[in-house]
């Protein structure tokens, strides 16, 4: 009973960015068949450059009937790609797959939902789009109601729910599919805490039978580690590292330098030069910084064309990559702000009160109101708190006492 | 309860394992990709929640609802029996202009408003091409499948039309589900094969609505096929509208058939179906690169 129930083979996707700015309009290909003949003539044929890049190559692994696994990566490794291929979204351009058993995939949660159609309504729309036969459907109605909390609702159009419970319900219905093989992408990112935590005690549930094979992407390390048996490491497109979860997480947390600190350009022309921990007023950055130190985040970022109404987002990741902190420029006293010659953004911290470990900063560009990213920069830079006792204090607190330290004094009264 | 339980998770089981066998196997196709009968006939029900969404959604915001199924063709048929009847005195084959024109609308209307819909369908539902695999053909398909269902409508509010004129149709209503499978079959042809152009380019947004427009006065909706110069009968014939809808009034007022036209038409509904069937498959796997 031991056979594969996935297997992948040599899998490469290859994408070519040139050719599709050039066929996305009729006017394009027109131009482009009128011009043909004479393209020979131009002697700039290099400027026909072709953007070609390969978002998975030479991909190869196996999983076995009633594995966990989580595939983990950075952003841009060729995860997402890799679960459509797998989902049969799009097509590889080399290799193959071969699925044994019934295959659902969850790419993203509520595909499918109408907003004006009522919650019962988009119970089975969504469930048939999943895959469900409307008998299975039905067997499961009331489960998938009690698990969504959405009772009192199931006549509203889902275009009034509001959307922790729009993610509810449509989490609900496809935690109920039965699939031999499940491949789910990320959906735990959205919802509130607590739901989060219910999300993961249903696919506990889901993948503890033993019989149902998963494959579940996720950049919460801390998930991963829950759910998973073992992993694969995607980076640059290729298999890095396959194994034991705990292996496989302790390759993809290990600092590469690298990769670290290389300015970042988005498509939008704003570049990222730098960014770092620095001691107030020093000149070349911190590795370290000590629990309850004085520092400062400095950024420097500049903006070729000119990039207006700019706010500056830091997160802050613990070493599972749970998110701990975010800071913004908007609420730290910087309105919204144009962009154009490399300036620099100082975030004052008087005291460090991240709790001792490692800890990663990842830079964003937002304009407030639009929501969508303009500059995105993953892991820019990591840093380390050390341990240190607290004035007055006897032991230090270490990465065992959590993230955070939220007080400055005790007093018995 | 517990024994309960147990005996449909049992059957359940059995039933997996019977899907175990199955083997999906992901590669490159290249070329022609035949299509999956067997994938569309398992996803039958979807179909039915697809078409039963689209109709669903139509009428749930308008205040007259499904009346406005009614109220549409009314219209049209007054309009045009007012000014191509009445003004222009369009000649209608000795038959009431006004039942003329509506037996001539129910396959257009259905027709036209299929092609604006089943053309949109993928690219106002791009979820559905990259966040999920189902059959694609079943998108552009419900889109018809709805337009089916106020062709419907329409064919209900025809009755009374026919009682007031008196007109009382012959043996030729037997020819109507013949009609009818030609109609569908030419228009699912050229509803897939625009959808999936839709999709790569997307000038179609604005080229659809305009052909559709110039679509109406190359088919005999306003005026009968009599009126065109015999020698071009047979050009009028090649678009599937014009002899399906000439066969359309065959049917419901007993005219003569004109067996030619609509063996001409029938051929061309076969033709635009082999064709829009397997451009759309051999363009849908791009669907999700560059949806």
């Amino acid at each position: 009973m031991n056979f594969p129930a996935v297997k992948v083979e040599g899998i490469g996707k290859l994408y070519d960015l040139g050719k599709r700015a050039q066929t996305d309009s009729l006017r394009a290909v027109i131009t482009n068949m009128i011009s043909a003949p004479f393209r020979r003539l131009s002697a700039n044929e290099a400027s026909v450059a072709s953007e070609e890049f390969w978002a998975l190559r030479d991909v190869n692994f196996e999983v076995k009937k009633g594995e966990v696994v989580g595939i983990i990566g950075r952003n841009g490794a060729g995860k997402s790609t890799l679960l459509k291929i797998l989902s049969r979204i799009v097509e590889p351009t080399v290799g193959r797959a071969v699925m044994r058993g019934r295959v659902a995939s969850l790419l993203e949660v509520g595909t499918g939902f109408h907003p004006e159609l009522t919650g019962r309504e988009n119970i089975y729309l969504n469930g048939s789009i999943l895959g469900m036969r409307k008998h299975e459907i039905v067997r499961k109605f009331d489960e998938i109601v009690e698990f969504a909390e959405v009772e009192k609702f199931l006549d509203t159009p889902v275009k009034r729910y509001s959307s922790g419970m729009y993610v509810r319900l449509a989490f609900a219905v496809a935690a109920h599919l039965e699939p031999e093989i499940l491949i789910v992408d990320e959906v735990l990112a959205v919802g509130d805490a607590e739901f989060q935590r219910k999300c993961i005690g249903k696919m506990k549930d889901i993948s503890k039978g033993g019989d149902r094979t998963v494959l579940f992407v996720s950049h919460n390390m801390g998930a991963v580690r829950a759910l998973c048996t073992s992993g694969i490491y995607l980076a640059g497109g290729s298999v890095k590292t396959q194994g034991d979860v705990e292996t496989v997480i302790g390759e993809y947390l290990k600092p590469n330098d690298a990769a670290l600190r290389s300015s970042v350009v988005s498509k939008y022309g704003i570049e990222l030069h730098d960014a770092g921990i620095y001691a107030p007023g020093a000149s070349s950055p911190l590795e370290v910084v000590y629990f309850l130190e004085a520092c400062e985040v400095r950024i420097r970022m500049s903006a070729a064309q000119g990039f207006a109404m700019a706010a500056l987002v830091v997160r802050v990741y613990d070493d599972l990559g749970s998110l701990v902190t975010t800071f913004c420029s908007c609420e730290e006293g910087v309105d919204a702000f144009t962009l154009k010659e490399p300036r620099t953004f100082l975030f004052g911290i008087k005291s460090m009160q991240l709790m001792p470990g490692q800890y990663s900063v990842s830079v964003y560009i937002y304009r407030p109101h639009d929501g969508q990213v303009y500059l995105e920069a993953d892991a820019f830079f990591r840093f380390e708190v050390l341990a240190a006792v607290v004035p007055g204090g006897m032991l230090a607190y270490t990465h065992q006492h959590g993230v955070a330290r939220i007080v400055d004094s005790c007093h018995l009264v | 309860m517990t024994s309960g339980r147990a005996d449909q998770a049992t059957v359940q089981n059995a039933d997996h394992l019977a899907l175990a066998e199955a083997e999906l196997v992901i590669r490159p196709r290249p070329g022609w990709i035949a299509i999956d009968w067997k994938e569309l006939w398992t996803s039958r029900e979807l179909l039915a929640f697809l078409i039963w969404r689209d109709v669903k959604v139509r009428y749930k915001q308008a205040v007259l609802g499904v009346l406005w199924a009614v109220l549409q063709p009314l219209f049209t048929m007054i309009i045009f029996t007012a000014i191509f009847g009445k003004f222009a005195k369009v000649p209608s084959d000795g038959v009431p202009y006004a039942a003329f024109v509506f037996a001539g609308l129910i396959p257009w209307t259905f027709f036209s408003s299929s092609i604006t819909q089943a053309s949109q369908s993928l690219v106002n539902q791009q979820a559905l091409l990259t966040k999920i695999y189902l059959p694609r053909i079943l998108i552009p398909a419900a889109s018809i499948g709805a337009a089916l269902v106020d062709m419907a409508i329409s064919f209900a509010i025809f009755a009374p039309i026919l009682i007031y004129y008196k007109i009382v149709p012959g043996w030729g209503l037997v020819l109507l589900p013949l009609l009818l499978t030609v109609t569908v079959a030419a228009t699912l042809g050229i509803g897939m094969a625009l959808a999936a152009i839709t999709v790569t380019y997307r000038d179609f947004r604005f080229v659809v609505p305009f052909m559709i427009q110039s679509w109406l006065y190359i088919s005999p909706v306003i005026y009968p096929v009599s009126v065109v110069p015999k020698e071009w009968q047979w050009a009028l014939a090649i678009n599937p509208m014009s002899g399906l809808i000439e066969g359309y009034r065959s049917a419901f007022f007993g005219l003569p058939l004109d067996v030619y036209s609509l063996c001409v038409s029938s051929a061309s509904s076969l033709a635009l179906l082999v064709f829009g069937l397997f451009y759309f498959r051999k363009t849908e796997r791009r669907f999700a690169d560059i949806a």
